[in-house]
């Protein structure tokens, strides 16, 4: 109900749309899932499902960006890291609960430490068997780093470009790091063989339609949340900061608190949507880690739609779909047509797909914060 | 302990920048509820005076104090606005995204929290109050437009009302005229009589038309330091005034 007070007069025609989208989907893709026989013309694939369940994923990481960049400004290279971390955190859920059940049968630990040799679980993997604990450390793990990083940086004032080029190399120092089989993370193969979370296995069609329900609904609650900081008076003094940051200093806002407090929530964001990523796709690696993966989603929301929220889940929704398309056929040519979708997009819509479609219908221009 | 008689005293404050001397042992101090105007030719210093006043720049020595207490050197911007110092720039810069009630919202004193601004209420309290604040800055027909699409004339209109809007007791005002028609000039003359009636006020201003109108004491900056100081037409009597600014 409180909530409801607060949105009242704060959504637009746009976010009750979105939402009710991704309520439908969040029914309507499992139902043609598991009801109609498959082979009949209505089923739709556990394949596709999950392949669905992925780009809402994309969507949740992308929504994360434009709530730092579009409305505040920070323009991260580095949101892949974030999201890797979510990842991990829930990797490791998922890997405790082979239990016992993987090539080599060991009790408690994941294949890839009796390969190494380790003789017992390291510190940092005890509470992960339970799934209340790992949830915790998909927010916290990421909110964390991204606390300790924004903290130095805003004090210090580093911002623009050369905060970005901060973000790129954290990322970068992380995917080395968990390259290494002595971090404890799997090394270069990462975390894999799942077999089940909350005693399900994770190819059941059941469980492909509950994660991708969830992934749904996770988006709605997090776009829920954004609407509701970026139209509060927290939204106007974000879009002061990403304005005119000295001016706000001597409104007396001190700008780094409110930069610190919307990105620490950005990369928490992050982090659920790669928990969310892992168990439909079965696998979380260092190559989550890669640089280029981080710009990649920057150009999501460029392509969407920058600092209108809907923007980024449109972007990485449309970016996706091409790129499964085109990994399916000509793979070869995927990175030139991204790059040519980018400069397109940057020359002849420049406020993202979504910018252009509102403008082509309500007609008029209208304030975008 | 009674209070100090005056709102701001500047001693001795150097300030250099790569072997500029900026400021040059500049002393100055201005009274609770008056209005001072500072005037000087162009690297005089005024702006570095301001910025030390407001926390952007450190000075190399000299003392900065604010109503008898509050030592400014070591405070940061955003404390030295929160203590109830408020500035208006040279080049008028306003929240041009934002509307024009949303850039007076935001300059409202208190709420300066992430979380205070996340759930304050003001979006639908405070109408009324930045209503006032708009009405006084002649701005009210114009709340909803964006703060960009406003005349430059209107942006330091805007920039005054922000600066009622933080009820500091001292207000900054850094060239408030330049650019400005003569009908604007005027108005804005009135308004900062206006203003000045309840706070106390230091205007850096070019236009000595516009000083005139204001009718209050004033201080010539000259290299960093001040050159004169009394009413407009003492300091305009002043030979060493006349040489290096009015005569040229």
């Amino acid at each position: 109900m409180i909530t409801a007070r607060l949105l009242s007069g704060r959504m637009t025609v746009w976010d009750v749309a979105f939402l009710l989208l991704l309520l439908a989907l969040a029914m309507l893709v499992p139902l043609l899932n598991l009801v109609p026989e498959a082979g009949s013309g209505f089923h739709l694939s556990a394949y596709m499902v999950s392949v669905l369940g992925k780009y809402l994923c994309y969507a949740l990481l992308a929504l994360a960006i434009d709530l730092v960049w579009g409305y505040c400004g920070i323009l991260s290279l580095g949101h892949g890291a974030f999201f890797a971390l979510g990842g991990y955190a829930m990797g490791m859920h998922l890997m405790r609960n082979i239990d016992g059940r993987g090539v080599y049968g060991h009790p408690v630990l994941p294949d890839f430490m009796v390969f190494l040799n380790w003789e017992e679980l390291p510190w940092y993997w005890s509470g992960f068997d339970m799934f209340g604990y790992a949830l915790l450390m998909v927010v916290l793990a990421p909110g964390a780093l991204a606390f300790l990083l924004g903290w130095f940086a805003f004090r210090s004032r580093v911002t623009g470009v050369y905060l970005s080029i901060v973000t790129q190399a954290m990322t970068f120092a992380l995917m080395l790091a968990f390259f290494q089989n002595d971090l404890g993370f799997g090394g270069s193969d990462g975390l894999t063989d799942f077999r089940d979370l909350f005693g399900v296995s994770l190819s059941s069609d059941g469980m492909r339609s509950a994660l991708f329900a969830a992934s749904a609904i996770v988006l709605a609650l997090a776009y829920l949340c954004c609407r509701l900081i970026v139209s509060s008076k927290l939204g106007r003094v974000l879009v002061g900061v990403r304005d005119a940051e000295a001016r706000l200093r001597f409104l007396g806002y001190r700008a780094e608190r409110f930069k610190l407090a919307i990105w620490t929530f950005s990369a928490m964001l992050a982090g659920l949507a790669g928990a969310l990523y892992v168990p439909q796709v079965g696998i979380i690696n260092p190559g989550e880690f890669a640089p280029a993966k981080s710009i990649e989603a920057v150009i999501w929301v460029a392509v969407g739609g920058r600092g209108y929220l809907v923007g980024g889940p449109i972007g990485a929704v449309v970016v996706n779909a091409f790129k499964t398309f085109f990994t399916g056929n000509f793979a070869e040519y995927w990175l030139f047509f991204l790059g040519g979708l980018f400069l397109f997009v940057t020359l002849f819509l420049p406020q993202g797909i979504f910018g252009w479609l509102r403008q082509r219908l309500v007609g008029s221009r209208e304030e975008r914060s | 302990m009674t209070e100090p008689a005056s709102i701001l005293n500047l001693d001795g404050v150097n300030v250099s920048f790569d072997g500029f001397r900026a400021l040059n042992d500049l002393s100055l101090q201005v009274d609770r509820g008056e209005m001072r105007a500072i005037i000087g030719p162009n690297g005089a210093g005024k702006t570095t005076m301001m910025d030390v006043i407001t926390g952007k720049t450190r000075p190399d020595s000299g003392t900065v104090y604010f109503d008898g207490r509050h030592d400014l050197r070591r405070l940061d911007e955003a404390a030295i606005a929160s203590l109830g110092i408020g500035r208006k720039f040279q080049k008028p810069t306003v929240f041009e995204n934002l509307t024009v009630a949303d850039n007076v919202l935001l300059a409202l004193a208190g709420e300066r929290g992430v979380f205070a601004n996340l759930f304050s209420r003001r979006l639908t309290t405070a109408g009324d109050d930045v209503d006032r604040h708009l009405t006084v800055a002649r701005l009210l027909d114009h709340r909803e437009r964006p703060a960009g699409d406003l005349s430059h004339g209107q942006k330091q209109w805007l920039e005054i009302a922000m600066l009622l809007a933080q009820d500091p007791k001292l207000l900054l005002v850094d060239e408030p005229v330049a650019g400005m028609t003569d009908a604007e000039t005027e108005q804005t003359a009135d308004l900062l009589r206006e203003i000045a009636a309840v706070h106390s006020v230091v205007v850096v201003e070019h236009d000595m038309e516009f000083v005139r109108r204001l009718g209050v004491k004033v201080t010539v900056l000259h290299e960093g330091s001040v050159l004169a100081e009394g009413s407009l037409n003492h300091v305009s009597r002043d030979e060493r005034v006349i040489d290096v600014y009015l005569g040229r």
